[in-house]
């Protein structure tokens, strides 16, 4: 009989308290707790830098089934800052299994949580809206660790992309791309992996700059292509991006967003963001395309949303909605080569319902170069 | 874009009789899609031979067909009824193959009817393996290797293709028969050979065999628009070379990274393309290399299926319903998602619990038939359990199972069998899993012999261990379990809650911590009590459990994982912190289903408590249904006001009752199942409604019973109790021989045989205590060929009404289960008719029935015997109210409910204008090497019903029904006994007059010579060839007469039939169902079949009235 690991514990700011195993590292962590609903794919999740500053619930009970393996990361280590689930995997089962989760995440240092009744976590968030909480194995006085979940950061105003973007530009090998391959420059907000396999395999050389690189330098690079990346936080405290994303858009250089780039296009475009009550995190949300009428099962991952009145101005087109609530998922400029969308095209995990955006960019690149010409 | 305003009034095909492989899944499917069409405002009608279901009842179509599902029917229905379209997406493959045939007949055509929901190219794609591989290669998907072959020499180049082992699928036999996988060199021969031979166009298909990959199937759905969706996954815990209806099956998939899941989707999205499914759902299945993680396609089934019942159920989303909305032209963004009621229907479910399907099977029945289990599937039910983890589900499911085990708790397990017994599966596989791991084999070594995967094992283990904690604990070795609470040791009837009723040792040393863990694994109460050991009694560690506040949460199943808010009270329990249930204070009452179909408890008690449910909505009651079969309309969430999908076990059943608090509950019309918990929950204080628990222990306990019928002066075949060998033969010698033994308590006369000396008396006793250790063994009289009866009757405390007389075609000793029977009588004088409703009306009021009674009583040298009364719904209680127009299990709900019959406006006994026969449908060809001789022991899955104004028309549309064509000229081979040759003599005059020619084997052949009849002599399989077999095979004979020839010649009459049977030529067996056959023939040579709707049939009844 394997020994039991020890007691944790899970208190959120409202002083929601859940008793719980240690799983992965012991100690303490601290940030927003949110939940995703897919059914597969948490080393995805727990990989992507969006995640960053985040305690990831995952609604589906049993975690690790499979273990962890080499090619299935979206960034060099896990990012999330916690991780709650209901059962930890003793057992992992997989023909490219390199690992068990629980080693894996003690390993990465990842503080988690299980044997949680993470269905009423998931209601409570539902219904409360995302929190802000604690993982302890080190205590189990509630009051203090409520009050420490209460005193640690908000997401709100907070800019983590400067936290996960990488230090120095970089480029990334263009295997796929073809003889005279798209100069792609990537902003890197918390880039996942995948972004830049689906470009490389579309034809792009990509070159990855860090999120606060000035427009100068990025145009000066003549590139066919800006690409926003994903990312963590909110957008507002971006304003460098922003500002950046204005620029080249005047420039009439071809840009496109996911994520959170997305959002700071919108922001650039002269249009709000606003915190969704608990974000959308899954991999199973309709979104209509508006302009062939099929809808795409996409992969969300984000808590923050671009205000719709960014529609009043003519010049913008809502491209893609979400089916469940009605926001913004998509939109792009009628004059100018700018789209963008709030889902995650490069899945991973998810669908792939959405891979032809990165064909779309390419498109869009190509026009542009025959206009230049 | 919406719906699809030229489509105005569908005809929907259902599935026919309950066969394995096709069971109520397909009244689940077919009566959403009539619900929906008919909100929709279409005019709908329906054809289906299947009495028992519930989508033939008249208020849901506009016109209801029950006729024979055969083309030239179908033909005459669209004639009258001209539809716009036909939809046969939702009856099975019957259902898409009569639509085939008809379109390839040019029927649809020349009506100008369209087909809906799967184009005929899609349904020959699907079913045609040829086309279907090369539809695949064309979209560049992996397939097994394979290839088709017409002769050994073919079939051998094949082989060096795929290499052994190898699976064989002979083309186009009945049933896909003769398949298999083959693992040497004379197996592969044998297989071809038999092959070649059983295909009707001697053609097999050879396919490499990835025997022991991981299993998966993928539930999708795709509209006119080309969105698609995958509603659920599912993994097979049983590996490829296991039919997926044979496996226990998981949702969503375990051990699936997404890539690999998202390769599987994204390969679906092609082949439902690819295929053609323009609307609807597919069912698709791959198989996974564990070791290289190679994918290849096996099938894709273009309509819904068992499979996307069980998802349905698995994920609150509701397939058939919205597969029929996208047939008439609907898209899935314009549908919504009936449990948030915000959210459309154009996403993919996301589960937060665990859903295991265990299959359940019926070897018990079919001794002679092979238990071992492979391609072809064998199972005749399934039960499904929800939990928060697997091993809570697995547990729940086990003991859902009513197949006497608590969990894994089966003491019989041969330990010198383990290993046999991994290798070549059989139903108990899953029970040797995990003994081997209770015995600390090596998980590497039985996932080689099981290809089960290590993850499903793991969570096996961790059961174990838990299990190992607790007999440590509680200090003693685990003892056998102790007598299910339905035992009656004469415990009295007072009302007492469970507590008091309790006391004896306690649990052993289990403390409330591992108590906890231990339930949060699934374990039941009785598991844990007998691991407990100590003489720990189920009660007592119920007791114990509530006390220390151990008690389950129910959770929702709402499609999203909780992300949005659910309006659908779909509830399981399990053992976490927060409680979603919100139970109401409104009056309600508990209706409690019938668990997984069995031989003898299917798809007519789910009818039944649909029917409680819907009455006692109608009276204001708010009704809640506690069942746990996928298949099911009753587990629909549209049918009750709440669901709760749990097992039927004292515990389970108590939990709900706990929490709601129902005014009373309903256990009168889900079988067995139900009655069995009447006492139990009556002792723990459960107000249970209709008749009084002690009335129906006093009909179920023989002494009682007897002493009952001797009051009440009523016949009853001399019987005696035995709990002893020694006592049996002192009653056998009493009463005299032939005997009919059988343990008390069962239905379906399970382990019921007819004893002809004190020897076979020995070997029974032997069997039947085992086959029910907490019974005693009844010995009763044999009434040999004497008439049987079932009497359907309701009854409300002061009056009792009878629904319906039915005679059986087949005499007594053929189980009231399996024998034809046809409503009104027809061969029963008006004196015993009147007698037999006097004795009913006795019993009724004597009983205090209040509900439902069915009676069974036989007829032998005029004087009338009561077999059994049965307080509750019957096997043919759907069947009766077909034929007469009246919802007798509605009528008896409203009785529960305080209505009388008066009230209700029933007085009179019920009345039928036409015949109206019952015939029954056997699984002998899927589970081959059985005998299709009938007995006391019932064998047959289904029933279809056959309608005319005369019995021999009736009677032919009954067996066109059940698959048979009655010839009006050809060859009839009789092969009778000495004891029926007199009988048969009038049969052959007739037949010879109507210039049938007539074949018949020596002792036959001499006697109707000698008596005039011109007849051709052949050889019995052992005389010489050609013989009768080698003529069956060639076709050459049309009908067969074949009473058994005794003990002693079965094999020869044993290959007869098995080689009917295989070439589905009909074999009637009893003299009584000859003489039928003969009127069958008549009246279809006089007239074509006429066809006419439940509902314009009823109106004649109403007029007349
Ligand atoms: N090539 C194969 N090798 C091993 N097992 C197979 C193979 N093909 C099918 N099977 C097994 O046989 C079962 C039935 O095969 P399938 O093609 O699904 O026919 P059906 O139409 O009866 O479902 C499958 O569930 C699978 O377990
Ligand atoms: N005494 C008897 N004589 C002849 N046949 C009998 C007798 N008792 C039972 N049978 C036959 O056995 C069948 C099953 O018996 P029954 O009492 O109805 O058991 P079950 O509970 O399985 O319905 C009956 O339908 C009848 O054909
Ligand atoms: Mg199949
Ligand atoms: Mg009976």
């Amino acid at each position: 009989m394997r020994a039991a690991a020890a007691k944790a514990i899970l208190v959120l700011e409202d002083g929601l308290a859940l008793e719980g195993r240690s799983f992965g590292r012991q100690g303490e962590t601290t940030g927003e707790v949110v939940f995703n609903t897919a059914l597969c794919g948490y080393q995805e999740v727990l990989t992507d830098p969006s995640y960053a500053g985040q305690i990831v619930t995952m609604t589906y009970p049993h975690i690790g089934n499979y273990g962890v393996n080499l090619e299935d990361t979206e960034s060099v280590r896990p990012q999330v800052a916690g991780f709650v689930v209901r059962e930890a995997s003793t057992r992992a089962s997989s023909w490219r299994a390199s690992g068990e989760l629980h080693r894996y995440l003690d390993e990465a240092g990842v503080v988690g949580i299980s044997e949680v009744d993470t269905r009423l976590l998931t209601r409570h968030l539902r219904t409360v809206g995302a929190k802000r909480g604690v993982i302890s194995t080190l205590t189990a006085d509630r009051e203090q660790l409520a009050g420490q979940a209460r005193s640690s950061r908000s997401m709100i105003g907070l800019d983590l992309a400067r936290e996960v973007t990488c230090a120095e530009p970089f480029r990334y090998a263009v295997a796929a791309a073809g003889a005279d391959p798209f100069r792609v420059v990537a902003y890197d907000f918390g880039m996942k992996q995948n972004i830049l396999r689906m470009l490389a395999a579309s034809g792009c050389d990509v070159t990855v700059v860090p999120a606060t690189t000035p427009a100068a330098d990025v145009l000066a690079r003549d590139p066919d292509g800006v690409f926003l990346s994903n990312g963590p936080g909110d957008p507002e405290p971006c304003a460098y991006a922003v500002e950046a994303s204005r620029e080249i858009m005047e420039r009439r250089v071809p840009l496109f967003g996911i994520c959170l780039g997305h959002q700071i296009l919108g922001l650039a475009c002269g249009g709000r963001t606003f915190k969704l009550k608990f974000g959308h995190r899954g991999a199973n949300h309709p979104v209509k395309n508006l302009r062939t009428g099929q809808v795409e099962v996409t992969s969300q991952n984000h808590g923050f949303s671009v205000d719709p009145a960014l529609f009043d101005q003519p010049e913008f087109e809502l491209t893609h909605l979400n089916l469940n609530d009605g926001t913004v998922e998509g939109f792009r400029h009628r004059e100018l080569p700018v789209t963008s969308v709030q889902y995650h095209p490069e899945a991973s995990p998810g669908p792939h319902d959405s891979h032809y955006l990165f064909a779309d960019f390419v498109q869009m690149m190509r026009s542009h170069r025959q206009v230049r010409a | 874009m919406p719906r699809d305003l030229s489509i105005q009034s569908v005809l929907v095909i259902g599935s026919g009789p309950i066969v394995i492989g096709q069971a109520c899944e397909f009244d689940y499917s077919g009566t959403q899609a009539i619900k929906v069409l008919k909100k929709e405002g279409l005019r709908v009608s329906l054809v289906n031979s299947n009495p028992a279901t519930i989508m033939t009842d008249p208020e849901y179509a506009d016109a209801t067909y029950v006729e024979p599902l055969t083309p030239e029917v179908l033909e005459t229905i669209l004639e009258r009824e001209r539809p716009d379209a036909v939809l046969p997406t939702v009856g099975g493959q019957t259902a898409l193959n009569l639509a085939v045939e008809l379109s390839r007949r040019g029927v649809l055509d020349r009506l100008g009817i369209r087909l809906i929901g799967a184009s005929r190219r899609a349904v020959e794609v699907g079913e045609d393996r040829r086309l279907f591989k090369e539809a695949m290669t064309r979209i560049g998907l992996d397939l097994p290797k394979s290839g088709f072959a017409r002769s050994l020499a073919e079939a051998r180049r094949v082989l060096d293709l795929t290499g052994l082992p190898a699976v064989i699928r002979p083309s186009f036999t009945m049933g896909g028969t003769g398949g298999g996988i083959v693992y040497n060199a004379e197996e592969f021969e044998e297989a071809v050979s038999r092959g070649l031979d059983l295909s009707p166009m001697h053609e097999i298909l050879i396919e490499e065999s990835v025997v022991g990959w991981k299993e998966y199937e993928l539930e999708v759905m795709r509209d006119r628009a080309d969105n698609f969706v995958v509603i659920c996954s599912i993994e097979n815990f049983d590996p490829m070379g296991i039919h997926t209806g044979d496996s226990v099956t998981v949702a969503p998939a375990q051990t699936l990274t997404d890539r690999e899941y998202q390769a599987m989707r994204n390969a679906s999205r092609l082949i439902i393309r690819e295929v053609g499914v323009e609307t609807g759902g597919s069912n698709i299945q791959f198989a996974v290399d564990p070791r290289t993680g190679r994918m290849v396609v096996i099938e894709m089934n273009p309509r819904v299926s068992r499979s996307s019942a069980l998802a349905s159920k698995a994920t609150g989303f509701p397939i058939a319903k919205i597969a029929a909305l996208l047939a008439i032209g609907y898209h899935l963004d314009e549908i919504q998602n009936d449990i948030t009621r915000v959210t459309p229907a154009c996403f993919e479910p996301v589960l937060d619990y665990v859903v295991v399907k265990i299959p359940r099977w019926a070897f018990e029945k079919f001794r002679d038939a092979s238990p071992l289990l492979g391609t072809q599937m064998k199972s005749v039910g399934e039960v499904m359990a929800i939990g928060r983890t697997f091993k809570e589900a697995l547990q729940k499911g086990l003991r859902g199972l009513e197949i006497g085990a608590s969990g894994f708790s089966r003491s019989d397990l041969d330990d010198t069998r383990i290993k046999e017994k991994l290798l070549t599966p059989d139903p108990d596989r899953i029970f040797y899993v995990k003994r081997a791991l209770d015995l600390g084999w090596a998980h590497d070594e039985i996932n080689r012999m099981t290809g089960i995967d290590p993850w499903f094992l793991d969570q096996i283990q961790q059961i174990v261990d838990m299990e190992t904690r607790i007999s440590n604990l509680g200090g003693a070795a685990p003892r056998p379990p102790d007598p299910p609470l339905a035992s009656r040791e004469s415990i009295p009837l007072r009302s007492q809650p469970a507590a008091v009723a309790t006391g004896g040792a306690s649990p052993g040393g289990l403390a409330a911590e591992t108590l906890r863990q231990a339930k949060r694994y699934g374990f039941s109460d009785a598991r844990l009590a007998q691991l407990a050991g100590l003489g720990t009694r189920e009660s007592d560690l119920r007791a114990r459990r509530i006390a220390a506040g151990i008690v389950p949460v129910f959770k929702r199943v709402d499609t999203c994982a909780a992300e949005f808010v659910s309006h659908t009270p779909y509830l399981y329990s399990t053992y976490e912190s927060e409680c979603e249930a919100e139970p109401t204070g409104r009056r309600k009452v508990m209706i409690l289903g019938s668990g997984p179909n069995r031989i003898g408890q299917g798809i007519e008690f789910d009818y039944c408590c649909c029917h409680a449910s819907f009455a006692f909505r109608e009276e204001g009651y708010e009704t809640i249904m506690v069942n746990c079969n996928p298949e099911t309309v009753s587990t629909d969430y549209d049918t009750s006001d709440r669901l709760y999908f749990e097992p039927l076990t004292f515990e389970d059943v108590m939990n709900v009752v706990e929490l709601e608090k129902p005014d009373g509950v309903v256990i009168q019309f889900g079988g067995q199942t139900p009655l069995k918990l009447a006492l139990p929950l009556f002792r723990a204080g459960v107000n249970i409604l209709g008749t009084s628990p002690d009335a129906i222990d006093l009909a179920e306990d023989r002494k009682r019973f007897s002493a009952l019928l001797r009051e009440l002066d009523i016949p009853q075949p001399e019987s005696g109790t035995a709990t002893s060998l020694e006592e049996a033969k002192a009653v056998a010698a009493r009463i005299g021989y032939p005997v009919l033994v059988r343990p008390s308590y069962v239905l379906g006369g399970r382990a019921m045989a007819i004893v002809y000396d004190d020897k076979r008396l020995e070997g029974y006793v032997r069997e039947a205590v085992l086959a029910s250790p907490e019974h005693p063994i009844l010995v009763d009289r044999f009434l040999e060929d004497a008439y049987e009866v079932d009497v359907d009757a309701v009854g409300d405390g002061e009056r009792v009404v009878i629904g319906g007389v039915l005679q059986h075609i087949e005499e007594a000793g053929v189980h009231s289960g399996d024998s034809a029977m046809v409503l009104p009588t027809y061969k029963i004088s008006a004196p015993h008719l009147e007698t037999i409703r006097r004795y009913t009306r006795r019993l009724g009021l004597a009983l205090g029935v209040r509900g439902l009674m069915n009676v069974q009583y036989a007829i032998k040298d005029d004087v009338i015997y009561v077999l059994e009364v049965n307080p509750r719904a019957s096997r043919t209680t759907p069947f009766v109210s077909k034929a007469t127009g009246v919802a007798l299990a509605k009528v008896a709900a409203r009785v529960m409910a305080g209505r009388s019959l008066a009230d209700q406006g029933l007085t009179d006994d019920l009345t039928v204008d036409r015949f109206f026969v019952k015939e029954s449908v056997f699984p002998f060809l899927k589970l081959t090497g059985s005998d299709i001789l009938l007995g006391p022991e019932m064998k047959s899955t289904g029933e279809v019903m056959g309608i005319s104004e005369d019995f021999g028309m009736a009677f032919a549309k009954s067996q066109s029904a059940a698959g048979f064509t009655i010839p009006t000229s050809g060859t009839v081979f009789i092969s009778v006994n000495d004891f029926d040759k007199k009988g048969v003599l009038p049969m052959a005059r007739d037949l010879r007059a109507l210039g049938f020619r007539i074949l018949a084997t020596r002792g036959t052949a001499e006697f109707l010579e000698e008596h005039g009849v011109a007849i051709e002599t052949v050889y019995k399989v052992n005389e010489g060839r050609p013989n009768c077999v080698d003529l069956i095979k060639s076709g050459q004979i049309d009908i067969i007469f074949n009473t058994p020839l005794g003990l002693e010649s079965h094999y020869d009459d044993g290959a007869i039939r098995k080689s009917a049977t295989l070439h589905g030529v009909l074999v009637v067996t009893t003299l009584t169902a000859a003489a039928a056959t003969v009127l069958a023939v008549k009246a279809l040579r006089e007239r074509s079949p006429d066809v006419a709707s439940l509902q314009e049939i009823h109106r004649g009844v109403a007029e007349r009235a």
